[in-house]
């Protein structure tokens, strides 16, 4: 029933294990970019705040497919000599999946009212406190639900480093079927196995944003 | 060491480059606007069995949008693509194989399925934000389920949900690349052709990046002209 996974089943872990490293580093690289991002598009200098935000509205207008594309022919053009696809498809991600995060980063930061902060220094906190124990904590709480459904979405995005010939969990599937022709079976078990990951992590995210809902948080 | 990379813009508009990707675009347009049909009812439906009173309606669209939005959009559409002919038995599945353009029909179905559940989701916050009374008052006027929903209930959240469903019609346009990987001839698949023939990929992809800007600024000028109009009189835009 199960043959085709079953005989090729270190390939196909192995191509999970690319899709995790690809994720991992789409995930640092896009949330720390997209941290400093949410903080260019609510700064009042217009030097600032016109880039970034023609470079967030200029991104979330492409497809992302076509964004990793033209990062597989720029990259090597830069470097002046061929890179190798993972690296580019890093990048790729990084820049894309940033404006993203920018946008939830930006969310939270707004969502914190100067009354908030008044408060704080008026019970005698520096600024360092404030921020420190006041404001980052809260702003980090309303945009838990949001930063991890996005991270569900840049996991399964990762997929897409497929058409760079990245052998990434999709593209070993394909390799396998092409030999094996057991499409429903292989297929099956690459959508299930990232259903279990999405579905658990939909549910963490479903869990914070309750909690904070009751505790009025939200 | 470092090689010079000679730019060549002219493959925008050189014969036979220019008119691929105006193919291409005409493609995309096509597969977004039969996709979003699919999405826009389909996903209506789903979203509505989400707040029916029977259980296994209610468990069966829950389901629905679980599965779809928790699946990569590219292992869907391999699995429609691939598997999904075989699911119809050997002789059966070998005919629908030789149907020709058989991966622009898939690619619609497939973009259908994964955004109707998109929407479905969307429905569901517009029906939450309507208030329990007005379906109370709809009720007291001696409207059955059915009417309610047909005539009362899906029309108020379909007018409160337009913006989100903007945002929805705009993705769907840049999801059909995804059609590319099953040999779907879109605007990303000729610029990527344009690379195999002329090795000038930078020029075609940058090329197609220009059409996909112009093409997402058409669809909010043209969306932002419906949301004025279906917008309710004193509830706040976005």
């Amino acid at each position: 029933m199960f043959d085709a996974v079953a005989g090729n089943i270190t390939f196909l872990l192995g191509g999970f294990g690319v899709t995790l490293q690809l994720s991992f580093f789409a995930l640092t690289g896009g949330i720390a970019l997209g941290a400093l991002v949410g903080l260019g598009r609510i700064s009042k200098n217009k030097w600032i705040y016109r880039p970034i935000t023609l470079y967030v509205n200029f991104i979330r207008n492409l497809p992302l497919l076509l964004v990793i594309f033209w990062f597989y022919f720029v990259m090597p053009i830069i470097a002046g000599r061929p890179l190798n696809p993972f690296l580019s498809a890093v990048i790729a991600f990084i820049i894309f999946e940033a404006t993203y995060f920018g946008e939830i980063f930006r969310a939270g930061y707004q969502s914190i009212s100067k009354d908030l902060s008044a408060a704080a220094y008026s019970t005698g906190m520096t600024y360092t406190q404030t921020a420190r124990y006041i404001l980052v904590p809260i702003a980090f709480r309303r945009m838990l639900p949001s930063l991890i459904t996005q991270s569900i979405v840049t996991f399964q995005d990762t997929s897409l480093a497929f058409v760079i010939g990245l052998q990434e969990f999709v593209r070993r599937t394909s390799i396998v079927d092409n030999l094996e022709v057991r499409s429903i079976q292989l297929y099956g078990f690459v959508a299930v196995v990232f259903f279990i990951f999405c579905f658990i992590a939909s549910k963490i995210s479903r869990h914070f944003e309750e909690k904070g809902r009751k505790t009025g948080l939200l | 060491m470092g090689f010079a990379y000679d730019f060549d813009w002219g493959v925008l508009w050189r014969q036979p480059y220019g008119m691929w990707l105006l193919q291409g675009l005409w493609l995309t347009i096509k597969i977004g606007f039969l996709g979003w049909i699919i999405a826009f009812f389909w996903g209506i439906c789903i979203g509505t069995l989400r707040v029916t009173p029977w259980r296994w309606l209610r468990f069966f669209s829950s389901a629905y949008t679980e599965i779809f939005r928790n699946i990569p959009f590219l292992v869907q559409l391999f699995f429609w693509y691939y598997a999904g002919p075989m699911l119809f038995g050997e002789t059966f599945g070998r005919q629908i194989n030789q149907i020709s353009g058989l991966n622009d029909y898939v690619a619609v179905i497939a973009l259908g399925l994964y955004t109707a559940s998109r929407v479905a989701e969307h429905m569901r916050a517009g029906f939450a934000s309507i208030s329990s009374d007005q379906y109370q008052a709809v009720l007291s006027t001696g409207m059955t389920q059915y009417q309610m929903y047909r005539y009362v209930i899906i029309p108020y959240a379909l007018r409160i949900i337009t913006p989100p469903l903007t945002t929805e019609f705009l993705t769907i346009f840049k999801n059909s690349s995804v059609a590319m990987t099953i040999g779907v001839a879109e605007l990303t698949f000729m610029s990527y052709r344009i690379d195999a023939e002329t090795f000038h990929g930078l020029e075609a992809t940058t090329g197609a990046m220009a059409i996909y800007l112009v093409l997402g600024l058409t669809v909010v000028q043209v969306m932002s002209i419906i949301e004025n109009r279906f917008k309710i009189p004193g509830m706040v835009g976005r």
